[in-house]
């Protein structure tokens, strides 16, 4: 089985970033040359956005690929993929605010509170606020294992959230919303069959207090 | 992300403004309406159109680039996406093409695209357009007004409405295919809409046949309503004396109502219309009561609660 000794891995991670900072390069070049179409913002803001959910769901798809393959070390790039999901949605955020309503805050406000796209997509952005602050090691042990854990729940909320942001966008055609929506679907069935089998193995006896479901948080030095 | 950066068009290259703001003299010099209205306009997309009035319903504002728009278009019968249609539409046929006009008139007639351009002399018509989407341009229609063709059959006195279909060739035109909403494409508007000397049928956009992807051969364009009642691609236009459900009515009554005139006031459920992002430019602009066209036809409307009738 695959396990990377420590330079393979930062090897990997190094890889790993600037093939995530690919999406924002292809804008920069796009919004450079011109060739991002005859309505620029709405492109960039849409990409942004986008890129984003790529970035959730590809997150949530590390433990699932990890207990399938077995690949332990896949959880310790997780992190670098939840902060690039981040760095994405701060960026989406910031065109919205700036390119698209130009720090217009009368307009922004009506936004929030009248328009339930904006609502929903503004609930998951606040929300993945802490786990970002909270994704180093120092937080992890500030908050102990468990509590970490709790908190960083919420990604399925925010996962959530933000498919309901796009499909309530879009004006008919919610084809690719639902790809999105279908695949998150499957994401969180697993947890909760996952969830299933612990209970069942726990009523069979078969206790095991590190039963597959629990995740470790990594704590070791780089 | 650099907003300002310099053209890829040398000045030498661009045709000159007083000389394309002449072309029209030229072409009065060189056709005349008589020729006009005479000869068999071009078939094909592209192809120059002889333009013989200047209408002083054009605004003077700058006219959206014709890269853009031909190039960002809402024709959900090539696609969704709104880069699709110019990547699909190409599989359209023109030609031949009949419109039936029907219903309630006297004279039902199913007139051929070629005999509905000798019909009147065409006239260039540099509208905004405000997509129901939060977008606008300013297009430079060529065509002539709807009240031209119904004319032409004569409405009967019970005729209250005018709905007009689209072409739905699944063969033709993969958006079909989908059941993104209850095809063909239908619109509707009031008689006295449709009668209205804004109210154009559009053949051609910057003096030249309409591009298929902006709904050639023929197309409706009404300036002070949202985007997407100028449905495209017509075959039929019939008269009648209930109001006709459109195809966005019947797709999501909630959001969208028969009138869909232009309106800052009344927002979409689930966007603002208190302002738009003209093409091309960076800050957005307050959207304007009937799209700025509220002095040729708000009295159109006048008592009605435009609450209410969205």
């Amino acid at each position: 089985m695959f396990n990377p000794n420590p330079r393979q891995l930062a090897g990997i991670k190094a890889i790993l970033f600037a093939a995530c900072l690919l999406p924002l390069l292809r804008l920069g070049w796009g919004a450079w040359n011109d060739e991002l179409g005859a309505n620029p913002i709405e492109f960039v803001t849409r990409s942004l956005g986008t890129w984003t959910l790529n970035f959730l769901l590809v997150t949530l798809t590390v433990t699932p690929l990890r207990k399938a393959s077995g690949w332990l070390w896949l959880t310790r790039i997780r992190r670098m993929l939840g902060l690039f999901a981040f760095f994405y949605v701060v960026l989406h955020l910031s065109s919205y605010l700036w390119l698209d309503q130009f720090f217009d805050w009368t307009a922004i406000g009506k936004d929030i509170l009248k328009r339930p796209f904006i609502t929903v997509g503004m609930a998951a952005f606040m929300l993945l606020v802490p786990l970002a602050a909270t994704s180093n090691n120092a937080m992890i042990r500030r908050l102990g294992g468990r509590r970490w854990q709790a908190l960083h729940r919420s990604i399925y909320v925010i996962g959530i959230f933000a498919v309901t942001h796009y499909w309530w966008l879009v004006k008919k055609d919610v084809a690719l919303p639902g790809v999105y929506a279908a695949t998150l679907g499957v994401l969180l069935a697993l947890r909760v069959l996952w969830r299933y089998q612990e209970k069942q193995k726990l009523r069979a006896g078969a206790v095991q207090r590190n039963a597959p479901g629990t995740v470790i948080p990594i704590t070791s030095k780089r | 992300m650099l907003i300002n950066r310099p053209s890829d068009i040398v000045p030498s290259e661009i045709t000159p403004q007083d000389f394309y703001a002449r072309r029209r003299e030229f072409i009065k010099a060189v056709g005349g309406l008589a020729l006009a209205t005479a000869l068999p306009q071009s078939a094909l997309a592209g192809d120059p159109l002889r333009v013989t009035v200047k209408s002083p319903y054009s605004t003077s504002e700058t006219p959206t680039p014709l890269k853009n728009v031909i190039a960002y278009n809402n024709f959900y019968e090539f696609g969704t996406d709104k880069e699709d249609p110019a990547r699909n539409a190409h599989t359209l046929k023109t030609r031949p093409w009949t419109v039936s006009i029907e219903g309630l008139v006297k004279r039902p007639k199913t007139l051929a695209i070629d005999d509905i351009l000798r019909l009147a002399p065409l006239e260039e018509r540099i509208y905004r357009m405000r997509c129901v989407e939060g977008w606008s341009m300013v297009i430079p229609w060529v065509g002539f007004p709807l009240a031209t063709l119904l004319k032409q059959v004569e409405p009967l006195g019970n005729a209250k409405y005018v709905e007009l279909t689209s072409a739905a060739d699944p063969a033709t035109m993969p958006g079909i295919r989908r059941d993104v909403l209850d095809w063909p494409y239908t619109e509707g508007l009031r008689l006295d809409e449709a009668m209205h000397p804004l109210t154009l049928m559009a053949v051609g956009l910057y003096g030249e046949v309409l591009p298929n992807q902006n709904g050639a051969p023929l197309r409706l364009v009404v300036p002070w309503k949202y985007g997407f009642k100028g449905a495209k691609s017509l075959v039929r236009i019939r008269l009648v004396e209930q109001e006709p459900k459109t195809a966005w009515v019947r797709a999501a009554p909630r959001e969208y109502g028969f009138y869909s005139n232009v309106n800052p006031e009344v927002d979409h459920p689930r966007w603002s219309q208190g302002s738009e992002r003209r093409i091309g430019e960076f800050l957005k602009r307050k959207t304007m009561m009937f799209n700025g066209y509220g002095d040729q036809v708000g009295q159109l409307y006048a008592g009605m609660d435009l609450k209410k009738f969205y």
